[in-house]
């Protein structure tokens, strides 16, 4: 048995992963990091439009500040988020931004004078400010009140994880490619690493580590077309949630990014319509006026993408072999801002629909994007249930975006996580509890299962077939499990799902019988797990008898705070139960800086909860009495909700801005 | 587009071999995929995967053209095999893994293993002699076509196709390729990179670095982000022989 000990495994190198490495080496610590491909090739990369940072440098972002950033990201959550985590993030990602500046990333500039830029159809001039010019610049994107997503052209990932990578690869970051963590290590309630097979060789590794940390990403790939990367299989949720211990949090909670191309399903950032691009139906006319007249082409992601269903319900979208949909018309943007700041869309029509989209309209339709549910998590990053798990990014749920994340807010969320993440790690390294108790014998047994499980898959006769399975279940996920959601479909995806996990036990690898580098053996174990994750998010859509954010309920239409005001929670405890276990936690009213409230999107169908109207009088009533005596921003908001002593002490500092703390 | 219109038939000849198996040996085989409107050789390779052979190895991540994990050679070309549409080949088209990259199997090659030693040797990351940065001050500002300039040489996706149609590297398997010039372009080009030019020349005035391209320019033509290697290239030399006088 090869053992490789360390202070700390992190299974993902993308953004999130390689941030808490670097974090965790800087303090003197040991790290791996196993990643599936080389980590410059992660699905961090493919994030296009930008970070959202509060630096108020342009004009169109001046009196942008973190109460402005937290108040966009609970509406957006639909007050689903951990209302003390948005703060500790809100505060951290000017600290973040700033950093990555330091490391490389050549974010995009403030220019001063006149520009022309689009804002609703029209042309207009905007005026940037002297004593800006050169500091970060940012962009609109859907759900925010100001300008506040930061961006190198349409490539924000791709430069952010460059950057990361190469300042990982400076501070000697160790990192195992194309490993894959099959399963964890644990005992007792801790976990001690994972069990990881080599994707070249076949060979099983038991990697021992005091903590380990998720970085997979999210689990997009269940559905059959998804924007995301064909690595995001969920398969940390998964491999967390078989050792029936680790949790996990609002798995149903999906999100769909409006502009995906059809039929590929290939991301156009929100960048297009922040920019000033619209949506038109197969009339060439721009509908979402009509249905937001407010925010309209720029509201919230998960209204977005319902308005467009609805909109092609009605009959107003676009027939074409590969179903309806719409188009995205960026040509008003003009050749010269497409060529500079939206390269990559254009590349992308370019070669996959044969289109310029400066002078044609792009096909586009909502699709599967994002996984805001993910491995539950205290603010600290690590598992509420499974001591020296620690999660962060997409992978996790700890829980930033509740149901709805706001566009930006994920690569945001990846390096400031990361950063927390590392110091809250460090610090149980330099405790006593961390030492490593678990027996070699033990270690051998968890190798062993696994050994086992991979020969039972490679010699089984008459089989299921795991192509077929996994086809299903993606069907299933797309057609019951979308954009709009009813009990009669979502009770036949669990029953549908429920069937598959049990066929799923019987599943033969046909023909290629090799150990080593095996793709076949590789979709097999890992179709078991996506199953499993596949029926997290159907059986936690099914049990929430409301809509909220991107959950949207056709029998249930109202947000149900009364009733629903709590996470999803789900395991596995038993390894041949065929549905999770599915348990809530409350989300505290009476602890909330900002209280449930209307998020301004269509009709207000809220079921309030009665704590609402108490807890707004409170608030409102600190904030008078704070306001008549002169108290500043941060006075008063540490009296509604106290947060700064759950950060590194190093991060607590206040940010400063231009014309402010200065 | 009608839905009638006959599809035409692929025959997709791949080079196979699998190291790992002692019987193996380099072959060609063919395989036949009906034809989709939109389709790119991500879904036919798929599509072989699935139904036809299910051991075929190759690489895909984000099959958006964005990652640079599925180099391969399309009828002899370096180029990103999931933005290559079928409808731009002939009906009967090769397939072969990168050359100058270590063979996992099939058309899967370890060029993160040969661009890691790459970075590592060039240092490619930010040399600055500051104490540790405070991240609660303002950044340090910068001209906004500077940022522009740089982002532009940072679009390289270590995809390893200027490494595989380069010339040099196939004779000089320490030549740093285009790749990595480009690299030295881009953080000479970084005000916040504090290497002097003479760091700079000690790392590629050489043969392995860019006194070892012989001008064919492969690179630049194979190159799928469009990078403007051949005036880097020129660039670099001009400077580090400045640098010698």
């Amino acid at each position: 048995m090869k053992v490789i000990y360390t202070d700390v495994l992190i299974i993902g190198g993308g953004l999130a992963g390689l941030r808490v490495a670097t974090g965790i080496k800087g303090r003197g610590h040991d790290a791996v990091v196993l990643s599936l491909v080389p980590p410059k090739r992660s699905h961090s990369a493919a994030a296009q439009g930008g970070m959202q940072a509060s630096l108020a440098n342009c004009k169109m972002g001046e009196g942008d500040n973190e109460d402005v950033h937290f108040s966009d990201t609970i509406k957006g959550s639909d007050w689903g988020a951990d209302q003390e985590v948005a703060r500790m993030f809100v505060h951290c990602a000017p600290k973040a931004i700033r950093e990555l500046a330091h490391w490389g990333v050549p974010w995009s500039r403030v220019h001063r004078g006149d520009h022309a830029a689009i804002i609703n159809a029209e042309k207009v001039t905007i005026t940037e400010k002297d004593e800006a010019h050169g500091l970060i610049t940012a962009r609109d994107f859907g759900g925010t009140k100001k300008w506040r997503t930061c961006y190198t052209s349409d490539g924000t990932g791709h430069s952010m994880l460059f950057a990361m990578d190469n300042k990982a690869k400076q501070e000697k970051v160790e990192v195992h490619e194309r490993l894959e963590a099959i399963s964890l290590i644990h005992e007792n309630g801790r976990c001690y690493g994972a069990v990881a097979r080599n994707l070249m060789s076949g060979e099983l590794v038991a990697y021992v580590s005091k903590a380990t940390t998720m970085a997979t990403g999210g689990y997009g790939r269940i559905y059959s077309v998804s924007t995301n990367a064909i690595i995001c299989q969920g398969m940390g949720q998964a491999i967390a949630l078989e050792t029936g211990v680790a949790t996990l949090g609002n798995m149903e909670a999906i999100q769909f990014h409006p502009t995906a191309i059809v039929p590929v399903g290939i991301l156009t950032t929100e960048g297009c319509r922040g920019d000033g691009g619209l949506l038109l139906d197969k009339d060439g006319y721009r509908f979402m006026p009509d249905y937001e007249p407010d925010k309209k082409e720029l509201a919230s992601r998960d209204v977005v993408s319902r308005r467009m269903t609805e909109h092609m319900r009605k009959g107003k979208g676009v027939k074409s072999r590969y179903g309806d949909h719409l188009w995205l018309d960026i040509t008003i943007l003009g050749r010269e801002h497409i060529e500079k700041n939206l390269r990559e869309v254009k590349e992308i029509c370019e070669n996959f629909l044969g289109i310029d989209p400066a002078v044609d309209w792009i096909p586009v339709r909502p699709t599967q994007h994002y996984s805001m549910g993910g491995i539950r998590t205290k603010y600290t990053g690590e598992s509420q249930t499974l001591k020296g798990l620690y999660s962060c990014g997409e992978a996790a749920c700890w829980d930033l975006h509740g149901f709805n994340r706001l566009g930006g807010n994920s690569v945001s969320e990846t390096v400031v996580a990361g950063m927390l993440v590392a110091e809250n790690i460090s610090d149980y390294l330099d405790s006593d509890e961390s030492h490593l108790t678990i027996h070699t014998s033990n270690i051998e047994k968890f190798v062993k299962i696994e050994s086992d499980k991979l020969d039972a898959l490679l010699t089984k006769e008459d089989g299921e077939d795991a192509y077929v399975l996994r086809r299903r279940m993606e069907e299933i996920m797309m057609d019951k499990v979308g954009i709009f959601r009813n009990g009669d479909d979502l009770q036949e995806a669990v029953d549908e799902l429920e069937e598959l996990c049990k066929r799923s036990k019987n599943i033969e690898v046909f023909r290629s019988k090799s150990r080593a580098a095996n793709p076949a053996l590789v979709n097999a174990y890992r179709t078991q797990k996506m199953i499993k994750v596949a029926l997290t998010v159907a059986y936690g859509a099914l049990l929430r008898t409301e809509s909220r954010g991107a959950h949207s309920r056709e029998d249930y239409p109202e947000r149900d705070d009364a009733n629903w005001l709590k996470r999803t929670i789900t395991s596995w405890p038993d390894e041949n139960q065929l549905v999770p276990t599915v348990s809530y936690e409350e989300i505290d009213i009476s602890k909330m800086e900002l209280p449930p409230g209307f998020r301004g999107y269509g009709k207000d169908l809220t079921k309030h909860h009665p704590k609402t109207a108490e807890r707004e009088i409170v608030v409102n009533a600190v904030k008078e009495k704070l306001e008549a005596v002169g108290e500043s921003r941060f006075e008063i908001q540490n009296a509604l909700m106290p947060y700064l002593d759950k950060l590194p002490k190093k991060y607590r500092a206040i940010n400063e801005r231009l014309g402010e703390n200065i | 587009m009608s839905e009638s219109k006959k599809q035409r038939v692929l025959k997709i000849s791949i080079l196979r071999f699998d190291p790992h198996d002692p019987e193996d040996f380099p072959h060609m085989e063919t395989f036949e995929v009906e034809e989709a409107d939109g389709m790119t050789l991500f879904i036919a390779l798929n599509e072989i995967r699935e139904h036809h052979d299910n051991s075929l190895k190759f690489d895909f991540v984000c099959r958006a053209g964005i990652c640079g994990s599925c180099s391969m050679l399309v009828n002899g070309r370096p180029t990103l095999a999931c933005r290559t549409l079928t409808a731009k080949l002939d009906e009967k088209f090769t397939l072969a893994p990168l050359p100058l990259f270590e063979l996992i199997g099939d058309l899967s090659v370890y060029t993160g293993k040969w661009m890691r030693g790459l970075n590592e040797r060039l240092e490619t990351w930010i040399h600055d002699k500051e104490e540790e940065l405070n991240v609660d001050k303002l950044e340090e500002k910068m001209e906004p076509a500077l940022a522009d300039e740089i982002y532009e040489l940072d679009r390289c996706v270590e995809c390893g196709c200027c490494v595989a149609g380069c010339g040099t590297a196939k004779m000089n398997p320490y030549f740093v390729g285009a790749v990595g010039l480009n690299k030295i372009a881009r953080y000479q080009l970084d005000p916040r990179d504090k290497r002097s030019d003479d760091d700079y020349y000690e790392l590629v005035g050489n043969e392995d670095g860019v006194f070892g391209c012989m001008t064919l320019l492969g690179c630049e033509d194979v190159c799928p982000k469009d990078l403007p290697l051949q005036s880097k290239i020129a660039y670099l030399r001009r400077m580090m022989l400045k640098n010698t006088l």
